[in-house]
């Protein structure tokens, strides 16, 4: 019962592995243009790989390589799109839109009706039902275009970052509605916030140049990123570099003291991450018991929440405003970068 | 951009100045002929059926007046008529009928009185292998026959239906074209079984079609008339021209082209 | 949302304005000038006498007719050529569009040499019984010839503007081609689909050119009101004036009543794929 896609497409660099259980929300990170989309495109059957195959609960999506060419058409893939855009067809009403799926299937009008009422009821757009989607606004298009998906009870949802063209107000709403009705679902939801994953995928996937690099529960990758993306998610600073007994060698050749966290041994590749918090900052070079202390030059500031971040390359600290008045800190000033030991944690990469 | 603009600019002038310059020749042909009295160009307005005959006698005419030109323009004959009374800058005009001639002469337009100058008569134009078998007037009213004629306000058309009358036949073409080209052309190209055309045309158009002679065609006789016109600028070349129309070596050309004798 | 209102600003440069007034007055012009030279007093009998009914009604019939087989024909070369992807697609194009530019006697030579009784498929049609020369069928081919090319062309330029995105969600939702071509591209085309038919139907219309060369002109059967005109020109210049008024009457209600222009506006019409989603501005 489980639902596993592998495809290549050369001429957007796009490889891929990837399997889903049943009821199982995977979350898709990672930079733009790394194949997200292209992810969901494949799956839902709108873009056809080189090479590959994809199955759906023992039922062959797709099966592309030497002399095989079995492709099931879009509509018969059992998958729904739901896209940044609602896309509500705009010459039917809200209640029509989502009636559109049952209805095509050959589920009789009223019928349709019953179960596009039972899902606009679902996403609290009920009193929606008769507008025309030009009378609704941005989040209640959404609502509705996310009743419309599920109304065919697709054996995957496909959710295309669908609460990034919301406004800060509906975005929430919506994705407390999502955490509602995922709940159990088959799902795939390609993300740039943080948040998304968080609340309503119980898997992380990060994919980076049309490949999966990161993969594995959610609270694991975000805990332990891998990949500087995922650090970057995770508001943590990631160096990667070479295990040693102490703690990490980088590329550079800084070493960083830190906190094994299980088996390592020496030589092999691992990563240490430390969140900005962790991070202070002074002019002159600090002494004292185990830390790690490095001279950086200040390459931007910008506010983050009370505090403001400093970076410093790829790494970044958080100060006060005070502190980072007192220091004058100003891009292109030399200063330390300061962690304990005891906030950076070492794990395999 | 700016690059992009200019070329813009230059395009619009350039297709102003060309459809301008389109405009030119009707124009300026009628400016020549008055502003320089020593180019001598006479002008002449003429039924469609004498390209062949009319273009010849230029030559001559051209041959015979050294330095002069001869300017010829063919055209249905209503259409040039329509033409002259809107000031068309014409010296000659030879209409293939009375009736189009008395449009010009009626707006006083005519110098001195038209001269009837050649006839024609109508004929039986058939594709090569004559495939309805058509040898009488009268075969054209055969059922299955498609027979095409001319409508009956053009004149080939009045004259087909004067010939009806005076058979007593009653055709049922399968169309009335309105110039004695399109009736040729829907039997040369073999859409229809029979056209009813001129004998000039039948001789124009040589091989392509086969020519089926009636005796009945002698009851519609058209008479083609020529005359100089008040508006002309070239009176005494028009005079001149007009004379060899209707002397020795027209008349022959004329003959040769399959036009009777007025 | 995006309504016009009259103190907009327009941007349009004042010599621009008066150059498209002359170019309106190019347009306006003959036309007022041919409305000077109608004959009033007998302007009724002249347009009600049987001829210039039966060209009226012989052109409204088979203008009807051609535009029927234009959408016939029109709607799914639109979609091949807005949606497809194949090699010589442009030249499909390209041929499709061929008669906006040929001179419609041209177009009438070349029916004449596909339907004629001496033409490519003239013969088999001949053998079967079905003759097509100097038939009301001949009118309406060579009209569906002439006109074709409008209705490809709005369509496909307000398939374009549509984009496929819509149908790819309905495809994803369960929806088989024929099911979305019926329930989401239709629907939102349909405005221009409207202003295709209609240029097809005015174009259809004023057809002159090929219907004289491949149909002929018979009353009833292939004279059309256009070959009316050209006809009765030879002799009553009066007729021809009434006629040619009325001919201009009759496109201008069709397409008055009905085109609304490349761009249609209204709430009732298809958005841009590109701002569909964005109306979060939009008040509930």
């Amino acid at each position: 019962m489980t639902f596993t896609v592998d495809a290549a497409l050369a001429a957007r660099r796009f490889e891929v592995s990837l399997s889903l259980a049943p009821g199982e929300t995977v979350a898709v990170l990672g930079p733009n243009g790394a194949g997200k989309s292209t992810l969901l495109a494949v799956i839902a059957g709108l873009l056809r790989p080189d090479t590959g195959r994809a199955e759906m609960n023992g039922r062959v999506l797709f099966e592309l390589g030497a002399g095989v060419h079995t492709w099931t058409a879009p509509h018969r893939r059992g998958t729904a799109l739901l896209a940044q855009d609602p896309l509500l067809f705009p010459h039917l009403s809200a209640l029509e839109n989502v009636a559109f799926g049952p209805r095509s299937v050959g589920v009789p009008k009223r019928e349709a009706r019953e179960t596009a009422r039972h899902w606009l009821a679902e996403v609290d757009a009920a009193d929606l039902a008769a507008r025309r989607p030009g009378e609704l606004s941005g989040g209640q298009a959404q609502r509705v275009a996310a009743a419309r998906a599920l109304a065919v009870n697709p054996e995957v949802l496909l959710l295309d970052e669908p609460l990034s063209a919301l406004d800060i107000h509906a975005a929430p709403l919506l994705r407390r509605l999502l955490k509602r009705v995922l709940a159990g679902r088959r799902a795939i939801i390609v993300t740039h916030d943080v948040l998304d994953a968080y609340m309503l995928a119980d898997r992380v996937i990060v994919m980076e140049d049309g490949r999966i690099i990161e993969d594995g529960p959610t609270r694991d990758v975000l805990r332990r990123p891998r990949s500087r993306f995922a650090a970057g998610l995770a508001g943590l600073n990631l160096v990667s570099g070479t295990v040693t007994a102490a703690g990490i060698r980088s590329a550079e050749g800084l070493e960083f003291a830190g906190q094994h966290d299980g088996p390592l041994d020496a030589g092999q590749a691992g990563v240490a991450a430390f969140p900005p918090s962790a991070v202070s900052v002074f002019l002159g070079e600090a002494h004292g018991s185990p830390r790690n202390s490095f001279r950086v030059t200040v390459t931007d500031l910008e506010p983050h929440g009370d505090q403001i971040r400093v970076r410093a390359g790829e790494l970044s600290a958080d100060v006060t405003p005070a502190a980072s008045a007192d220091l004058g800190l100003a891009p292109g000033l030399a200063v330390y970068f300061v962690v304990k030991a005891a906030a950076v944690s070492i794990y395999p990469a | 951009m700016r690059a992009v603009r200019r070329a813009a600019a230059l395009l619009a002038a350039g297709t102003l100045t060309a459809a301008l310059a389109a405009c030119g020749p009707a124009s300026g042909d009628g400016g020549a002929a008055s502003g320089d009295s020593g180019a001598k160009t006479v002008t002449v307005f003429a039924a469609a059926s004498l390209k062949a005959p009319f273009t010849a006698l230029a030559k001559q005419f051209e041959a015979t007046h050294p330095g002069t030109t001869v300017t010829l323009s063919f055209a249905g004959s209503s259409d040039l008529a329509t033409q002259i009374s809107q000031g068309a800058p014409a010296d000659v005009f030879a209409s293939a009928d009375a009736k189009n001639m008395a449009k010009v002469s009626d707006a006083s337009l005519v110098e001195g009185s038209p001269r009837d100058f050649a006839s024609n008569v109508l004929t039986i134009a058939v594709p090569p292998g004559n495939p309805a078998a058509i040898t009488s007037f009268a075969d054209l009213a055969r059922p299955g026959v498609k027979t095409v004629v001319c409508a009956a306000q053009v004149p080939c058309g009045a004259a087909a239906k004067t010939v009806e009358k005076e058979t007593g036949t009653t055709l049922k073409p399968v169309s009335e074209e309105s110039s004695v080209t399109d009736v040729l052309g829907k039997v040369i190209s073999g859409e229809a079984d029979a056209g009813l055309v001129y004998v000039t045309d039948v001789k124009t158009a040589g091989s392509k079609v086969k020519e089926i002679p009636f005796a009945e065609s002698a009851k519609a006789v058209n008479t083609y008339p020529v005359a100089a016109l008040r508006t002309g600028r070239n009176k005494d070349l028009a005079a001149a021209f007009i004379a060899a129309v209707t002397g020795p070596e027209g008349r022959q050309l004329l003959l040769d082209a399959g036009f009777g004798t007025p | 949302m995006n309504r016009r209102k009259d103190s907009a600003y327009s941007g349009i440069p004042r010599w621009v304005v008066a150059i498209a007034a002359a170019g309106a007055l190019f347009v306006l012009l003959p036309l007022a000038a041919m409305v000077a030279r109608v004959n009033w007093p007998q302007f009724i009998p002249l347009v009600t006498s049987e001829a210039s009914l039966t060209a009226l009604g012989l052109s409204l019939r088979t203008a009807a007719a051609s535009t029927v087989l234009c959408v016939l024909f029109g709607v799914p070369l639109a979609l091949v050529l807005a949606r497809g992807d194949f090699r010589g697609q442009r030249l499909l194009r390209s041929f499709v569009l061929l008669p906006l530019v040929l001179p419609p006697v041209v177009g009438g030579i070349a029916l004449l040499y596909a339907f004629g009784r001496q033409g490519l498929l003239g013969r088999s049609l001949e053998i079967a019984g079905i003759q097509i020369a100097f038939s009301t069928t001949a009118v309406v081919l060579a009209q569906t010839f002439v006109a074709l090319p409008f209705l490809v062309v709005s369509l496909e330029g307000a398939l374009r503007s549509a984009g496929s995105r819509y149908e790819a969600v309905a495809a994803t939702l369960g929806a088989r081609p024929t099911t979305v071509l019926r329930r989401v591209t239709l629907p939102l085309v349909l405005p221009g689909l409207a202003s295709g038919a209609v240029l097809s139907f005015a174009r259809s219309l004023g057809e002159f050119g090929a219907t004289l060369t491949f149909a002929g002109s018979l009353p009833g059967v292939t004279r059309t009101l256009p070959l009316e005109i050209y006809l009765q020109r030879e002799t009553d210049a009066d007729a021809a004036v009434a006629l040619s008024l009325l001919l201009v009457v009759v496109a201008v209600v069709v397409v008055g009543l009905s085109y609304r222009g490349p761009a249609p506006a209204g709430s009732g019409s298809a958005r841009s794929a590109g701002s569909a989603g964005n109306h979060g501005s939009v008040a509930p």
